[in-house]
């Protein structure tokens, strides 16, 4: 079985969750004997030695992210010594160009399966269809109408979901939830529609150093709890409802710290509205961290709040798990499918999040019973089941019977 | 003489309203919820049961209680399902009392809150027992002579004390373990006591009616009164008794109508009546009539729960006993507000189940049908448990009381 495989990003170079689950799901699928060639668009060294990754153009990592990587809002919120220049690739060319490129490619290429990644390549998985003739499945990982948060989001993007879902002879969704939003808001026949639950490789992380987070280390020892949330600042991740939850936690329990990191276009917003409900201090907001940075951010917290207003998944939710957090997720998140051991909450229930958000901090009985078993679950997921269910559909969609 | 010992065990406890930290120190009602059709708005739950299994029950028992002179059943029913009937259904409340005034009815003493107060304090529960028996007097006009605890939860220690309470009989549950070569099909001597008798549940024969009856899985589906009369024939063969212990909800709620429960229950004691040397007993009259056969030693505790016939669906976990052990701890404070409504709220949150909500066993494997909680998760009953108890606390501190 040779699978044509389009992704728009691969770790290191990834601003995402789609990237962690491509590799980690090619990584499962070559060892059950999947034959993969990843399209990437652009070149960079990678530590990959179970699959092919070819660039559909040669730039560099770093040039194509001034593009915007997978989010087109990144794109203006830049920093000046970012700003592109003339000559210099936006998103849509970007997209274009990969389309174009992945389609000459497929022509000189032997496979039997196109499997692509989100609607940024999902006109090359079209094209490249259209040219060869072999089957197309499309794996949603996020619609524009979880990244608009309920909305419409970018017409563009929608117009070439819709064509894809449509044209696709297969759709994987990671969760029934996403299954669920392409049937209803795309009106897209849910029998083409398989769910394929992403999974999270199991680290084992004994690591006993000391945490980075110097200052949460001390608050910690005078009894102050920290709640942490790891992730983009958009719309879609529901940032301004945690915050409104904090507002009324802090007002019980002064002794409660938040911990939002990542970045985005929302990061203003939120600032100012920490500053408005007088939590200030109570919140510190951090900027995008990788290595043990990052990993001690999950680490220090004493619950993982993941409060999405739309989440076809959520892999930092089982991150969080398996650093040794439990976790609280919202009713609008996949990852509660396979994660039972957490609180869920609806997103806009900000009452409710506070509520949890104060048991946790207050009874370790709770926070310990809660993770102990979710941290169960975390060690029992795996992508094997995953990588069995896609190889059964490749196999039904090429014609071969297993 | 083989006699079929039936006894029957209703209780609905008073489930916590989805309870909010910011209702905790203004809220002081935790039992309220008012919301329709929701499994915890107790009285929607009270009505469901009723009409299901209760009711139609009670109506199938009393054709038979007039029927055969030779039938009789034991019965307990706790305080805080007697408290929601006399609020809500008084029609229920009568139909156990039409049973009860034929005298042909025994009714076991136990907790009036169907708690663990045993395991937590001994003053506290033997006022929540005499709390249950008054109200049983004044009730049905009888007083009780035979005890169980809250799940059949029994050890050494339990029988030692109903002993001296001057109680004929204890019973619970006739586990393997404690057992050994012996048959449940006796009666037997709790260890370390003088007069009072065990009797303990033929599980294997109970589950068929409670747990297998409409599984049609199982390779003996449908169960048939003629079968069933064979295989308690051929358990009590050498035996005296043979004692059918169950929950009351086993009729309607647990085994739907559809099932041909009450018509199972309905046409058994008169297949099982048809030899003149079959019979039924109460508990207390088989303790009574049938010699004990043998000592019986428990030290460590048993309940008539799950595989593992212990407290670990009520105790298993760091939520339940962290909530239990805060709960018993502000017992001191509690009893000196001398606030019979705050005591009796305390009391109301003793009931077993609110513990056993927050049990994790079954909860990873998804198989949360494997046990029933009106709540998401066990989780959430901790969470709403806690505030209700925050709550108390802050009730305690505003009477100027200190914890």
């Amino acid at each position: 079985m040779k699978v044509l495989m389009l992704g728009w990003e691969l770790p290191p170079h990834h601003v995402g969750g789609m990237g962690v689950a491509c590799y980690q799901m090619c990584k499962e699928l070559s060892y059950s004997g999947v034959d993969i060639e990843f399209i990437l668009p652009f070149t960079a060294k990678f530590d990959i030695d179970f699959m092919k990754v070819t660039p559909a153009h040669d730039q560099t990592a770093e040039e194509f992210m001034i593009s915007g990587g997978v989010y087109d809002a990144e794109w203006f919120t830049k920093k000046k010594s970012k700003k592109l220049t003339i000559g210099q690739l936006d998103l849509r060319q970007q997209h274009d160009r990969y389309a174009h490129n992945v389609a000459k490619l497929a022509e000189s290429r032997e496979f039997d399966i196109i499997h692509a990644h989100d609607w940024l390549t999902f006109r090359a998985g079209m094209l490249a269809k259209q040219i060869t003739g072999k089957p197309l499945i499309v794996h949603v990982h996020a619609t524009q109408y979880d990244q608009s948060a309920g909305g419409y989001g970018n017409p563009l993007a929608r117009e070439i979901e819709h064509q894809a879902f449509m044209m696709a002879d297969q759709i994987f969704a990671v969760s029934q939830y996403t299954k669920d939003t392409i049937a209803r808001e795309y009106g897209i026949p849910s029998d083409k529609i398989h769910v394929v639950h992403n999974s999270m490789e199991i680290s084992d992380d004994l690591d006993e150093s000391a945490n980075l987070h110097r200052y949460l280390e001390i608050m910690k020892s005078n009894g102050y709890k920290v709640v942490v949330n790891i992730g983009r600042m958009t719309i879609q991740k529901g940032l301004t409802h945690l915050l409104e939850s904090a507002q009324k936690v802090v007002e019980k329990n002064p002794k409660v710290l938040f911990l939002i990191a990542g970045g985005g276009e929302q990061q203003e917003e939120l600032i100012r509205m920490a500053a408005y409900y007088k939590i200030s201090s109570n919140v510190i907001f951090e900027s995008w961290v990788s290595g043990k940075k990052w990993r001690d951010s999950f680490r220090i917290g004493d619950v993982f709040v993941m409060p999405s207003v739309s989440e076809p998944f959520g892999l930092t939710a089982l991150e969080a798990v398996g650093f040794g957090t439990p976790v609280i997720v919202s009713k609008q998140s996949g990852v509660g499918e396979v994660l039972q051991n957490c609180f869920k909450v609806d997103f806009w229930d900000t009452n409710q999040m506070a509520d949890m958000i104060l048991s946790i901090t207050e009874h370790d009985s709770l926070a310990h019973s809660m993770w102990l078993n979710s941290y169960h679950e975390y060690r029992n997921q795996s992508w094997a089941k995953s990588a069995r269910k896609m190889t059964d559909h490749y196999n039904y969609a090429a014609g071969i019977s297993s | 003489m083989k006699s079929i010992v039936l006894y029957l065990h209703a209780h609905q406890p008073l489930r916590i309203k989805p309870y909010s930290v910011f209702q905790a120190g203004t809220d002081h009602i935790y039992f309220n919820d008012e919301t329709p059709d929701t499994d915890t708005n107790n009285r929607f739950i009270i009505d469901k049961v009723a009409e299901k299994s209760y009711l139609p029950t009670n109506r199938v028992l009393i054709d038979l209680l007039l029927k055969h002179p030779e039938f009789k059943l034991s019965l307990s029913i706790t305080g805080t399902l007697i408290d929601q009937l006399e609020m809500w259904r008084p029609d229920v409340l009568q139909s156990f009392k039409d049973l009860i005034a034929t005298g042909k009815v025994e009714v076991v003493a136990e907790t009036y809150h169907h708690s663990l107060a045993f395991f937590y304090s001994r003053a506290e529960f033997v006022k929540q027992v005499a709390k249950h028996t008054e109200k049983i007097r004044n009730l049905f006009g009888i007083t009780p002579t035979s005890f169980r605890n809250t799940e059949l939860s029994y050890n050494n220690d339990l029988a030692y004390w109903a002993d001296e309470a001057g109680y004929k009989a204890i019973i619970t549950e006739g586990w393997d373990p404690i057992l050994g070569w012996r048959s449940p099909n006796f009666v037997y001597k709790p260890s370390y006591t003088h007069n009072i008798k065990l009797l303990m549940k033929n599980y294997k024969l109970s589950d068929d009616i409670a747990f297998r009856f409409s599984n049609q899985g199982w390779s003996e589906w449908p169960l048939t009164t003629e079968k069933f009369t064979q295989w308690v024939h051929a358990a009590g063969h050498g035996g005296d008794i043979v004692n059918l212990f169950m929950d009351y909800e086993t009729f309607g709620e647990h085994q739907w109508a559809d099932t041909g429960v009450f018509d199972f229950l309905h046409a058994f004691p008169n297949e099982w009546l048809k030899d003149p040397n079959h019979g039924f007993k109460t508990i207390t009259e088989a303790s009574e009539t049938y010699e004990s056969k043998d000592y019986i030693d428990v030290p460590q505790t048993i309940t008539w729960a799950d595989t593992e016939r212990d407290l670990t669906a009520w105790l298993g976990n760091d939520m339940q006993v962290d909530a239990i052990t805060s709960l018993y701890a502000l017992e001191k404070p509690i009893l000196e507000s001398n606030d019979e409504v705050l005591i009796e709220d305390w009391r109301r949150l003793q009931t077993s189940d609110h513990v056993y909500y927050m049990c994790t066993k079954w909860f990873s494997d998804g198989d949360v049908h494997a046990y029933f909680s009106p709540y998401d998760s066990p989780y959430n009953a901790f969470m709403y448990f806690m505030n209700a108890y925050r709550d108390l606390t802050a009730r305690l501190l505003e009477k100027g009381i200190a914890l």
